[in-house]
């Protein structure tokens, strides 16, 4: 593997080429911001906590670090005042869904960014769709007993009965991982479980 | 339900995962709806993921996860026909099913359903029954047009 030499908040970084931009801050000890990423999950970019600034041949744009793979002569900024005021509102957006987020993380990059938790409508959902639960539950699990179902403003993580009923009690790795409440993946499961023929699709609501 | 049918679909597209989202619109065109039974049976044939089938068959709106009535009847409610009154046609077509939008009657004949520009404003108001366009109809022809599906 050659080594790529990239610059991140003016620092000289060396990394491997395949890396992502946000691998390559977290092995030189440049914090960024992630909700959606763990480190053995490919990564999904849907937070988009991670945009960071990136130039490349004297533009700039903005990328989600965690999918952003390293090129050679890459500047990148991580706290410059647009990320910051576009993961301001990243959080508020999120906290709209899940204000009482126990999840450590959330909070405490509310209070780092100065997200207001209260800027936006809240439509308490406490999902915030990372999709921590669906992605760790298919590839490193193999059942998929969790899946997304419907789109846009209906789109929700939904247990398939058939499967969570003989995996998931034995199983019930995924609910630490999410960022927002520990209890939400045991509500959507026990209604899983308890209503298994609760039809879907758009009309269902 | 027709399960020859289905069977043979199943059957013609066994193991090929990419075929997912064919083979369900082939059995939505059969069947007018996709049993939940079928989608583990889709699943298990095709060698893909429940998860995926559940998640690919609630993304679009061309499949249907409860009944469908015999006769799909689609009225347009885009710019062109609003204007010209597909509102008031509408309103009619429900008091004479009794259904809402997205809904099918308990005899199952009918399923209602509003759908946007089908592409031919000149003829607005349209209505789509079972397939057949219906142009410039009128609150009181469309009981008329309905009569003729049994």
């Amino acid at each position: 593997m050659s080594e790529i030499i990239i610059q991140i908040d003016g620092r000289e970084i060396a990394a491997d080429e395949g890396m992502t931009v946000l691998e390559a801050a977290q092995k030189a000890g440049i914090s960024i911001p992630t909700l959606c990423y763990l480190e053995t999950l490919e990564p999904y970019g849907a937070c988009r906590l991670c945009s960071v600034e990136v130039e490349v041949r004297g533009r700039t744009n903005l990328v989600a670090a965690c999918l952003y793979p390293v090129e050679k002569d890459l500047i990148v900024r991580t706290r410059t005042e647009k990320v910051d005021r576009i993961r301001k509102v990243i959080l508020e957006l999120l906290l709209a869904h899940a204000p009482e987020a126990r999840g450590l993380k959330m909070q405490e990059y509310a209070e780092e960014y100065g997200a207001d938790k209260n800027r936006y409508e809240k439509e308490p959902s406490f999902c915030i769709q990372c999709g921590l639960c669906v992605r760790y539950c298919a590839e490193i699990k193999k059942k998929s007993a969790i899946c997304f179902v419907n789109k846009g403003p209906s789109r929700e993580i939904q247990f398939i009965p058939e499967i969570a009923s003989k995996e998931c009690w034995n199983c019930t790795e995924c609910f630490p991982l999410c960022p927002t409440e520990y209890l939400q993946g045991v509500f959507v499961l026990t209604k899983a479980l308890a209503f298994p023929s609760t039809p879907m699709g758009p009309s269902a609501e | 339900m027709n399960n020859d049918k289905i069977e043979q679909i199943l059957n013609e597209h066994q193991g090929q995962a990419g075929a997912l989202i064919k083979v369900l619109m082939e059995i939505q065109e059969e069947n007018k709806w996709l049993p939940r039974e079928v989608l583990v049976q889709v699943s298990e044939k095709l060698e893909v993921p429940l998860s995926r089938v559940l998640r690919i068959a609630t993304i679009y709106k061309t499949f249907s996860l409860t009944p469908k009535g015999r006769y799909q009847v689609n009225i347009c409610t885009g710019t062109a026909c609003q204007v010209r009154g597909s509102q008031q046609v509408l309103e009619e077509v429900q008091k004479l099913t009794g259904i809402k939008p997205g809904e099918t009657d308990p005899d199952m004949k009918f399923s209602l359903e509003t759908v946007n520009c089908q592409g031919c404003c000149s003829l607005g108001p349209l209505v789509e029954i079972d397939g057949k366009t219906h142009g410039k109809t009128a609150p009181a022809e469309i009981a008329d047009a309905l009569k003729k599906y049994e």
